[in-house]
């Protein structure tokens, strides 16, 4: 095909209007006369709430209503279990207004509607409550001693989930290993924190009796159907769009009190409700995720050959358990990494604690699993003595080895964990050039000379990406416009969907890119579908883009074949136009066959007049629109992968510590991504150097500082330190591309590739820079304070 | 009507308003009094640089700002640096670069950028120099990479020989 855009660094449709400012994110949807809300939020991590008295802010001008869990009538409830699992023995949700007790802070009590945020924060100080406090539950392994407190006073224990899996046959492996030792790994918590707040705007129309919602979710089609039957209201009289989103990863994709509550006061109000996060609110009010303890033993021979994993963790689900096990079990079955293992056993319990409840924020589970598995890999090598990168070498799963399944432990999506492609050896390869690992030695003898410590480190992950159940995809090319607009039911939370999208409809349709119009997020464009979440858009939507549009394609060609009274075999769909093999002048464009293929009444424009010069597009004696036939140059598709597709890579650095103030510094940075066949090479770049600098946040800035009392310390950009600009180094990106076997295009996940092993390297890559002092990480994230901590106490154990 | 006159020249465009508050921020004055959405809040405590504009030609963040601070001043956003649909160089470059994915900080970049370029007013700026000029900016997309790339492709547009 002449028009190539599959497979090229297209720019982006959607940054013609995000550049001008003239992008449309939630805050900034205008509707006629709004109402504005604010919530009052727990200050305390446990308390029992005795007495509440919103008299003063009810009175205050400009105060609407405000609202209690009592005032909510049927709709006092608790916000659904999304994901089941018998392994949970008290599976708890939050109740949308607080009910008696308090389990975190920041917790809605009550909600308070207002003519401006400005009087409904006011109004929100001049609610009295008193409450009774509880003792609050922070650490894990104390949450589960015997006779420990409890998250909920009504719970027997701390347990929210506890599951065992095995794989072979770990203790006969452990049995006759050569080498075994334990590791403890910890990870702190952390949280995706999107430049944009959450929000929800909702209008209820008591006239026609339509909810329109405008929500910052990666899953509005699950708000539509949950508004809808939670209110009564007609699936079809439910719309939920999601503009502009200012990032997702992940956070957005639970749901959340106010999602049912703003649309519930539209409705008893009759009036616009907004409510906009401010950043603390999206600290304390929005989910976080990351904290696990894992104590991980490894067996292997004495050639490093793994032959066993045993691992325990714990995984901390903060006060409830929405999103049930995905993280705790995403993190087991990632463990053994691009490595073959034939044993594993691994155990973990879901821990509540009085804190923000937890649920999947870009990387789900894998970078914990991703430190844990590359530690035990760099501690194989240095027992045994080989270099960090050759033991991984001996321990990859091998290209001819595909597909090669986890014996009956299963993914996220409930099906066996089969890894259908990777080319891993090539990818360390690749990536040893890169960051210049042969040579390295000599550059830190050199630099040690100059006085300074560098250090290099290297990890490699795999990822289940692509994930079922299916997307769906309506592609039309349009008769007024002759442009080609796609919808599907899942969201772009700013990765680049309205380009990535486009570009293969754009392959299929013989049009420019820019000419297709992408709609995602609009439950009424496309009311089929699930969700924007593990790493599954581009793949699962991507492909039902393809399905649908190669059925356009091909109806194309047949209506076209028909106005120009040709055989179909001897047309050629390019540039916009239809024309038959070296007669080029012989045409019908696009648009001329989407009008024609829409039987006439009158014509609307030249192209439509134009149009009624061929033939007709469908050859019938009978009715104009025959038996079977539908109107318009459309279809619908749909695509649902057999079970997710593993993409991989491998990512190495070159830092550089400060013994003496214990600052770190990334002096250079490779990584080599491998997510099968590539749509748009620049969006993937984009992709795995953004993941990169949420990693380096992960390893070394970030950290939600919970204190004992569970309150959070440091819920402000202030304290919460993302990396600028001068923490992130350049990056040097490398690209294999291993097509997926699973679906036509090949294509495997990008989205949260890019974070999962910064943690583990930044590890290895500090081990390294002080080697000679013995320093071993067990822990992420540091900070220089910790850093330094353990350059004295290895000094310490030295002296 | 009680409250306190703001008169400011907003993208070339004098707007007299009466502000009923004085403790409205600037940032809510120009996204919800005036309209101009293309000026965003990410943390309202001054970190991310999602709200900076440029007011009496500084670069300055209007969420830490009231309205009638702004009285008398004249203030370009986002919305006033293209030319109906042709792209401001800045703003070409962040496209050109991939220098942006969600967006939402993308209108304080460009506009601590804007006032960056027209202080240094040179086209060879090396990363370092590139990498702190955009350090008051927080970005949870990009890695800044490509941001560096565009600003540097910015530097050359605007201040390269023809």
């Amino acid at each position: 095909m002449a028009t190539r855009v599959f497979g090229k660094p297209i720019r982006r449709n959607e940054d013609l209007r995000l550049v001008r400012g003239m992008g449309s994110y939630l805050d900034d949807v205008e509707t006629a006369d709004p109402v504005h809300v604010a919530f009052l939020r727990s200050p305390h991590a446990h308390a029992r709430i005795s007495s509440v008295d919103v008299s003063v802010a009810r009175a205050l001008p400009g105060v609407v209503g405000v609202y209690l869990h009592g005032d909510l009538g049927e709709h006092d409830i608790e916000l659904p279990l999304m994901i089941p699992h018998p392994c949970m023995p008290y599976p708890r949700t939050q109740r949308l207004l607080a009910k008696g007790e308090v389990h975190y802070v920041g917790q809605t009590i009550a909600m308070v509607v207002a003519e401006s945020r400005y009087v409904a924060e006011d109004a929100v100080e001049l609610i009295d409550v008193d409450y009774d406090l509880l003792p609050a539950v922070v650490d894990l392994e104390r949450a589960l001693e015997a006779g420990a407190p409890t998250t909920h006073s009504d719970s027997p224990g701390n347990v929210g989930a506890h599951l065992v899996q095995v794989v072979g046959d770990p203790d006969e492996a452990f049995a006759r290993a050569d080498v075994v030792f334990t590791e403890r790994i910890e990870i702190e918590r952390s949280a995706g924190q999107s430049m944009e707040t959450r929000g929800v705007l909702a209008s209820y129309d008591p006239r026609t009796r339509e909810l329109s919602v405008w929500d910052t979710t990666q899953a509005p089609l699950t708000i539509k159907g949950s508004l809808g039957s939670l209110f009564g209201i007609p699936y079809n009289k439910v719309r939920v769009k999601q503009p502009d989103m200012g990032g997702g990863f992940g956070t957005k994709v639970m749901f959340y009190p106010d999602e049912i509550l703003v649309p519930w006061a539209s409705i008893q109000l009759g009036r616009p409700v907004k409510y906009v996060e401010d950043r603390i609110e999206h600290f304390l009010g929005s989910t976080h995720e990351r904290k696990q303890v894992h104590e991980l033993e490894l067996a292997a021979t004495k050639d490093g050959e793994v032959l066993a994993l045993r691992d325990r963790f714990l995984h901390d689900t903060g006060a409830y358990i929405p999103y049930g096990i995905a993280i705790a079990q995403v993190a087991a079955t990632q463990l053994p990494g691009p490595y073959r293992v034939p044993s594993f056993r691994v155990e973990f319990t879901a821990v509540y604690t009085n804190t923000v409840p937890v649920t999947p924020y870009r990387g789900c589970g894998r970078p914990q699993a991703c430190l844990v598995i590359e530690r035990a890999m760099d501690r194989l090598a240095d027992e045994i003595g080989v270099d960090r990168a050759e033991i991984r070498r001996r321990n990859y799963i091998c290209p001819e080895e595909f597909p090669y399944r986890r014996g009956d432990i299963l993914f996220a999506d409930g099906l066996p964990v089969t890894l259908d492609s990777g080319s891993y050896e090539a990818q360390l390869d690749t990536l040893l050039d890169a960051i210049g690992w042969h040579g390295f030695r000599e550059e830190q003898a050199a630099a040690r000379a100059e006085g300074r410590r560098i250090g290099i480190g290297l990890a490699n992950y795999v990822e289940g990406t692509g994930l079922g159940p299916y997307e769906g995809a309506h592609v039309q090319v349009e008769p007024t416009t002759g442009k080609v607009w796609v919808a599907t039911g899942l969201v772009s939370i700013g990765q680049g969907l309205e380009t990535s999208l486009a570009q293969i409809a754009a392959e299929e349709l013989g049009v420019d890119t820019e000419d297709v119009l992408v709609v995602t997020g609009d439950t009424q464009a496309m009311p089929w579908g699930v969700a924007t979440f593990a790493s599954r858009a581009a793949v699962v939507s991507g492909n039902a883009v393809a399905v649908a549009a190669g059925e356009v394609r091909r109806k194309a060609l047949r209506f076209a074949a028909n106005m120009l009274e040709a055989a179909e075999d001897d047309l050629v769909l390019e540039g916009g136009r239809v024309f038959v093999k070296g007669a080029p002048d012989r045409f019908v464009t696009l648009k001329q066959v989407a009008i024609a293929s829409n039987p006439l009444r009158y014509a609307f424009d030249a192209d439509a007049r134009a149009a009624t010069q061929f033939a007709p597009a469908r050859r019938s004696d009978g009715p104009q629109l025959p038996e079977g036939e539908e109107p318009g140059l459309e279809s619908v598709g749909y695509y649902s992968p057999p079970h997710a597709t593993w993409a991989s890579g491998a990512h190495a650095a070159v830092v550089e510590v400060d013994e003496e103030t214990g600052e770190l510094r990334y002096l250079r940075y490779a990584a080599v991504h491998d997510c099968g066949t590539m749509i748009n090479p620049m969006i993937v770049e984009g992709q795995v150097m953004g993941g990169v600098a949420q990693g380096i946040g992960g390893a070394f800035y970030e950290r939600m500082a919970y204190d004992q009392d569970g309150q959070l310390r440091n819920a402000s950009f202030m304290d919460f330190l993302i990396p600028y600009a001068t923490e992130v180094p350049p990056m040097r990106l490398e690209h294999l591309e291993t097509p997926s076997p699973l679906n036509p295009k090949g294509i495997k996940g990008a989205g949260e590739a890019g974070c999962i092993p910064v943690p583990a390297l930044t590890a290895a890559a500090i081990d390294d820079a002080l080697a000679d002092l013995g320093v071993r990480v067990r822990s992420m994230p540091l900070d220089p304070c910790s850093l330094k901590a353990l350059i004295d106490e290895a000094r310490a154990a030295r002296a | 009507m009680s409250g306190t006159p703001v008169r400011v020249t907003v993208n070339g465009r004098l707007h007299e308003r009466v502000v009923a508050e004085p403790r409205l921020l600037l940032s809510d004055f120009l996204r919800h009094e005036l309209g101009l959405t293309g000026t965003h809040v990410g943390c309202e405590h001054g970190v991310c640089g999602c709200c900076t504009i440029r007011l009496d030609g500084e670069a300055v963040r209007s969420c830490l700002l009231f309205a009638v601070q702004a009285d008398g001043a004249e203030i370009v956003t986002i919305e006033g640096l293209a030319r109906g649909e042709e792209l401001h160089p800045i703003q070409a470059a962040f496209r050109e670069c991939h220098g942006l994915q969600c967006g939402f900080c993308t209108p304080g970049f460009v506009m601590a950028v804007d006032a960056y370029l027209e202080e240094v007013r040179r086209p060879d700026l090396t990363d370092e120099e590139v990498r702190e000029a955009i350090s008051g900016n927080l970005c949870r997309c990009t890695g800044y990479q490509n941001i560096v790339e565009a600003v540097k492709l910015a530097a050359k547009t605007m201040y390269g020989e023809a």
